[in-house]
């Protein structure tokens, strides 16, 4: 690592402020991505802001039945939290399909969206990489892809986001809440993280000097029909080849709203709300979610090693709406269907 | 205490934790590692580097009673924890159930992974959400052992959770 200043934050105004004044600067919260980067000289900032003061630690019930979950709340906390299991279940799925019960312990809300890609070559400075090194190529395009993006990607970069969270997020339709030198805003989650364009050093929309303060989601009626699918080279502790998120609402065997959200695939956690309207009020079977997985990776693209990622999405999406539909979620522990 | 290579441009940091029990307060340059002042400075080379990134968890110890990575996290940002190590858990002659459990169960070969293991352990009894056998192999996938001994672990545990969750959470405090 190489060397730099450390303080502690201890309001949000005071980070946000020592944020936009040193261009250097990064936030530190569970430290388990940071800190990875930080070793390999991937991240090498010159000071470090700990927030871990912050009174960003808190999981609040809404006025309108929602709940509002700090930036600073470990991902095992929110998976375990009781209200989560039973109004978000397919969040608190989604995280404990992810990482391990250590680093989930450590792993913070804000930090687990904020992540970086797990892309071997944005990892190995002696390679190119736009996204470490702007303009300096994609050493992943023609070399080894097989974790790589087969939607949204661009000329620029091929690369995924890593986080199951995200996915579970996307299909619930979160919001963030960040606060910058301008002052507090809202930002939809499809909004939040970006496909890679011709600037895929960007993998947010966060502008300079803002921090996120919590996620909200709204009531939903998805606790009963939804599942988080994730299909990876082993069964715990490595990250998603392919991921589904579901979240369905049924009337008489039809699908009312019906939400698909892909991990593993893109730049960010993919959502097609105009393939999913297509399917509102169609009866939920086999043959319509062979449909939907098809209208749903009609854009997708191999790059050579992760060619097999298309196949095995749209297994996954129809197996994940079989199970979702059917109300038997999948088991994160035992690996099994319920 | 100066810990980590010098590097004048840059203040040492006031730092105070306690340690299996006993109070420390370390001036500390900002980048040093939780597991990289237990292994160096502090002597306490029980707690194993295994990849130094988060992959493998033999560096698990325990801060303010829940199991974390030591290698992801900077010694200056843990101000005011508890933390204990496998030193921290048992003495020869006063084993700590968990332990005593391991080698009853032959759960380790070469021991590389064993102290990572053995706090570990101790969180996931105390996190209290053991199910079933399947509950404990995915709880313990953030530790990975080399040899092997995955089943010899799991019958470790199942045999320490047998005796009862009370006296191993009395134990671990
Ligand atoms: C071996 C390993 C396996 C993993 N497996 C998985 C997996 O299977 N699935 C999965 O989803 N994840 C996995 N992870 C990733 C893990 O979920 C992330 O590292 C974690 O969520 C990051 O959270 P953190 O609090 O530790 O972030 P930090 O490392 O502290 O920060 C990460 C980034 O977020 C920024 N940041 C932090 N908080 C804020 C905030 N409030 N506002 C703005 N910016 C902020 C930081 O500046 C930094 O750039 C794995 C990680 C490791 C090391
Ligand atoms: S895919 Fe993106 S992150 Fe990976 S090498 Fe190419 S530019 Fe870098
Ligand atoms: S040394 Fe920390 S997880 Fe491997
Ligand atoms: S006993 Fe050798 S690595 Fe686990």
């Amino acid at each position: 690592m190489r060397p730099f200043s450390y303080t502690r934050a201890q309001t949000v105004q005071a980070a946000v402020q020592a944020l936009a004044s040193d261009p250097q600067a990064v936030l530190l919260a569970g430290g388990t991505n940071l800190i990875d980067l930080m070793k390999y000289e991937v991240e090498r900032p010159g000071a470090i802001i700990d927030i871990n003061r912050l009174p960003l630690n808190f999981i609040d019930d809404l006025p309108d039945g929602g709940i509002r979950i700090g930036a600073l709340v470990t991902n095992s906390s929110v998976a375990h939290d009781e209200r989560v299991r039973t109004r978000y279940p397919l969040l608190a799925s989604a995280i404990l399909a992810g990482a391990s019960p250590q680093l989930r312990n450590a792993a913070t809300t804000g930090g687990n969206l904020v992540q970086r890609t797990r892309c071997y070559y944005f990892y190995d400075p002696a390679t190119p990489c736009n996204k470490r090194q702007p303009g300096s190529g994609c050493a992943a395009i023609g070399g080894v892809n097989r974790i790589h993006a087969i939607l949204g990607a661009s000329d620029s970069c091929i690369a995924v986001h890593p986080s199951d969270m995200c996915v579970a997020l996307a299909a619930l339709g979160a919001t963030i809440e960040v606060e910058g030198p301008a002052g507090r805003r809202d930002i939809a989650f499809s909004d939040f993280h970006r496909l890679p364009g011709d600037r895929p050093e960007l993998d947010n929309t966060l502008q300079s000097g803002e921090l996120v303060v919590a996620i909200r989601l709204e009531p939903n009626h998805f606790a009963v029909h939804h599942t988080y699918l994730k299909l990876r080279d082993r069964l715990s502790y490595a990250f998603a080849l392919v991921s589904v998120a579901v979240a369905v609402e049924l009337s008489n065997d039809r699908l009312v709203d019906v939400r698909v959200a892909l991990g593993g695939v893109a730049h960010k956690p993919w959502r097609d709300r105009l393939v999913e309207a297509e399917f509102a009020g169609v009866v939920a079977d086999e043959e319509a979610f062979q449909k939907l997985a098809e209208r749903l990776l009609s854009g997708a693209k191999g790059h050579g090693g992760n060619h097999f990622k298309i196949p095995l999405a749209a297994k996954a999406i129809v197996r994940a709406l079989k199970q979702a539909t059917s109300g038997r979620l999948q088991d994160q522990a035992a690996k099994s269907v319920q | 205490m100066d810990i980590g290579s010098r590097n004048d441009a840059v203040p040492l940091c006031s730092t105070a934790f306690v340690i299996n029990g006993q109070q420390f307060t370390l001036e500390l340059h900002p980048w040093v590692t939780l597991l990289d002042l237990l292994r160096g400075a502090l002597e306490l080379s029980g707690t194993k580097k295994g990849c130094d990134h988060g992959q493998c968890g033999a560096c698990t110890v325990l801060i303010d009673g829940e199991r974390i990575n030591a290698c992801l996290k900077l010694a200056v940002s843990l101000d005011g924890a508890r933390i204990t190590t496998i030193e921290g858990l048992g003495s020869p002659e006063s084993l700590h159930p968990m332990q005593k459990a391991f080698i009853e169960h032959d759960a380790f070969q070469c021991g590389y992974c064993t102290p990572g293991q053995i706090c570990s352990a101790i969180g996931l009894v105390s996190e209290g959400r053991v199910h079933s056998r399947a509950d404990i192999r995915e709880l313990m996938s953030g530790n990975l052992c080399r040899c092997g001994a995955y089943t010899n672990i799991a019958d470790a545990i199942e045999d320490v959770m047998g005796q009862g969750r009370n006296q191993i959470r009395e134990a671990a405090e």
